[in-house]
């Protein structure tokens, strides 16, 4: 599909030669830091990408931070409507000492409720995310190892569900798992499960294209050959080499997920506001106060999606030019000997480029990723 | 799209191979529509059945077990699963997605009746983007890792962080209800609506209803109305087209060929919008077919909370309402558009380049 995706002409990098060299061939440790994902991409960023990175970073970890520590952080729970000397909040009340930021329609605490919802969120993201890997990462390594006809209609049904809108698709299941209503742990779960199933076929994808690639590998085929059992080949080298570009999904979807979980919230399939906080039900609660002038109970909930969402596709978006050599900003010394040189594309940047491929699927998955 | 059908510059490319390959890659991609929209009827169907009969869901609690059974029955929901799922795939395929519970309407119907609102909005949508999405993200390329790119790839990323229905109630919060000069909602106002269905045969897209009244005044109120819609689910699709376009020209304003158009003296500006530009059409057209899925998953978004009776906003009020026939029967029908959609697209990027081909 995409011809001008291929690498310039002087072949200067051809991902398929430079991106193969798999540790199993017994290649010196890179260090440490080099090695995990988000540090190693944060050290060798300049420029306005190190700072969207870093941006993004702090903003994620001040989202965590207050998920983790909202039962403290919180005036008040998220299902409280009085004081805790028993002082009713009244509803609809404008901020005060009392309600830094006011009251909603049923009369709990704005504040509160958008603080707690940071932690219904993270539990979601959390469960989708490792559901989603799991489940993603085995049924690519399998389907793309063993191939034939098994993989075929797989890939056919991945990419069936893959141009499907997601947010459709989150609804169904999550009128399949709980009939739209719920209870906080049946709620996240439902909604974590809705998601995970949006989210699997794009691990499928680009598991299963690097799983392709990698099995044919020399290392792969003498590991056959001394009679390395199935199973080891799979997890020890297969495995291993195919799945460099998930972190880069990973943190696409994760923001993917806070807004498929405030759709199903704003339509009215989120976890009962008893039950959890959950910022798209107070967003959706919200819209008729705003004819009233009342911005207080539709901002807060709001901004907090905005700025969590922005966060993790900060860092979403600097891992995944990082990772893209076409994209990777040269490093600072590099940029001034060899500004007019393409050949400083091939610049040894610790990360290895991706195939051709993979690349695809992840600015698919990117392209994908804004779908509520 | 017409930017898109100018853009016939074969002379430089190789030359097809054989006329007819084209006319054989269009007929198989059109018959691969098929299995896809085979995979989604059947795995939305089981979904929805796979915790009861629909019947159950709309009305259950407020029939006694009797009656329940009874219509359970009548609607033939007490047979065996692969008949039911039989009959509903043959319905299907003949253009018959079911009758709702609730109001006992034809899905057809409703499809047909609210289809043309949200095609009406996409159409707003599309023209926001395009406008919004294009030139922004050619500055961005061009002006990489500068302060107009960072800043413009944060609007971006803002445009997509922002849920639409956030932006919907920001949007309503400072034009309709701070300033007061757009509408809050609806396709148009009390006197327009009247007119408009006063008219015979009409098309259901108010634009052209509109002037088909030949009355300017429910033109200009049909568009004060499209307003906020259009921007609130042009501005996320708006992002996304930025980004499309930077990526892709940045790869193209690196190519050899961009170089040496620079050394022969071509123009800074023609060398954008041409050279670099009308390459990094095809991912672009490519990726932008994939949109179309997100157009239509925010519409449902952006009608719940601008109150357009669009198939978005029938969805969330069958949803409501519990009546999992109708939304089944839309969703299924968004699916054929979005695999539709998609051949179209691909067939456009054949046009457009022969290399793209199977």
């Amino acid at each position: 599909m995409s011809v001008n995706q291929d690498p310039t002409p002087t072949g200067v990098f051809d991902p398929t030669e430079t991106g193969v060299l798999p540790a199993a061939l017994g290649a010196p440790k890179r260090p440490l830091s080099d090695r995990i994902p988000v540090i190693s991409h944060l050290k060798h960023s300049v420029g306005w990408q190190r700072g969207m990175l870093v941006t993004g970073l702090v903003l994620t970890g001040l989202f965590v931070l207050v998920a983790i520590l909202a039962p403290w952080i919180a005036p008040y729970g998220y299902a409280q409507r009085t004081t805790d000397a028993g002082a009713d909040f009244g509803t609809l009340q404008p901020p005060s000492a009392q309600n830094l930021l006011g009251t909603t329609v049923s009369g709990f605490d704005v504040l509160s409720r958008t603080i707690w919802g940071a932690q219904t969120a993270l539990l979601v993201i959390v469960f989708a995310i490792v559901f989603s890997i799991f489940i993603g990462i085995f049924i690519g390594l399998v389907s793309g190892y063993i191939g034939g006809w098994l993989d075929r209609i797989l890939v056919v049904i991945a990419d069936a569900i893959y141009a499907f809108p997601s947010l459709l698709l989150a609804i169904v299941m999550a009128i399949v798992i709980s009939h739209g209503q719920s209870t906080l742990w049946g709620g996240i779960l439902a909604a974590a499960i809705s998601i995970t199933v949006v989210f699997v076929p794009q691990y499928f994808r680009i598991v299963r294209s690097e799983v392709v690639r990698v099995k044919a590998e020399p290392f792969v085929e003498s590991a056959k050959v001394i009679g390395v059992p199935t199973l080891r080949i799979l997890t020890r080298h297969v495995l291993r080499n195919s799945t460099r570009s998930v972190p880069v999904v990973v943190t696409l979807n994760a923001s993917e997920a806070v807004l498929t979980l405030a759709g199903l919230g704003f339509l009215g399939f989120g976890i009962e506001a008893t039950a959890a906080a959950e910022w798209g039900y107070d967003l959706s609660r919200s819209v008729s106060d705003v004819t009233s002038h009342i911005w207080w109970t539709a901002i807060p909930p709001g901004v907090a999606i905005v700025l969590v969402v922005l966060g993790i596709t900060l860092v979403g978006e600097s891992l995944n030019d990082l990772s893209d050599p076409r994209l990777r900003r040269r490093r600072r010394a590099a940029v001034a000997a060899a500004e007019q040189a393409d050949a400083a594309d091939a610049d040894p940047v610790g990360t290895e480029p991706l195939g051709v491929e993979v690349s695809r699927a992840i600015g698919d998955a990117a392209a994908k990723g804004t779908e509520r | 799209m017409t930017t898109v059908v100018e853009d016939a510059d074969l002379a430089s490319k190789p030359v097809r191979a054989r006329s007819g390959g084209l006319w054989r890659y269009i007929l198989v991609r059109f018959v691969m529509i098929i299995p896809t929209v085979f995979i989604l009827v059947t795995v939305v169907f089981f979904m929805m059945r796979l915790t009861g009969d629909p019947i159950t869901a709309a009305l259950g609690g407020r029939l006694t077990p009797d009656q329940l059974a009874e219509r359970i029955h009548e609607a033939g929901y007490d047979r065996p699963i692969i008949v039911q799922y039989l009959d509903y795939l043959t319905g299907v395929f003949r253009g018959d997605f079911g009758t709702t519970l609730t109001d006992h309407q034809k899905v057809t119907t409703i499809l047909l009746q609210y289809g043309s609102a949200t095609l009406e909005l996409a159409f707003y949508a599309l023209i926001v983007a395009f406008v919004l999405g294009i030139p922004f993200g050619l500055i961005a390329a061009y002006k990489r890792d500068r302060w107009q790119d960072a800043i413009l790839r944060i609007g971006a990323i803002l445009g997509y962080a922002t849920p639409i229905f956030f932006i919907a109630i920001l949007l309503k919060l400072v034009f309709a209800v701070q300033f007061n000069i757009l509408p809050v909602s609806g396709r148009a106002g009390t006197r327009t609506e009247l007119m408009l269905q006063s008219l015979d045969h009409p098309t259901g897209i108010y634009l052209i209803d509109a002037f088909r009244t030949g009355n300017m005044d429910a033109v200009v109120d049909v568009l004060w109305h499209a307003v906020l819609p259009g921007l609130a689910l042009g501005i996320l699709t708006a992002g996304v087209f930025l980004r499309l376009v930077r990526t892709n020209v940045i790869g193209t304003l690196g190519a050899q060929y961009v170089t040496s158009a620079r050394s022969r003296g071509v123009g800074e500006y023609r060398l954008v919008t041409k050279h670099a530009y009308r390459p990094a059409l095809i991912p672009i057209i490519t990726l932008m077919g994939l949109q179309i899925a997100l157009l239509l998953a925010g519409a449902v978004l952006t009608e719940t909370s601008f109150e357009w009776k669009g198939l978005g906003f029938m969805l969330a009020e069958y949803l409501k309402a519990r009546d999992f026939v109708a939304v089944q029967g839309i969703v299924i029908m968004i699916a054929v558009v979005v695999a539709v959609v998609n051949f179209i697209v691909d067939v456009i990027a054949v046009l457009i380049d022969p290399r793209v081909r199977y």
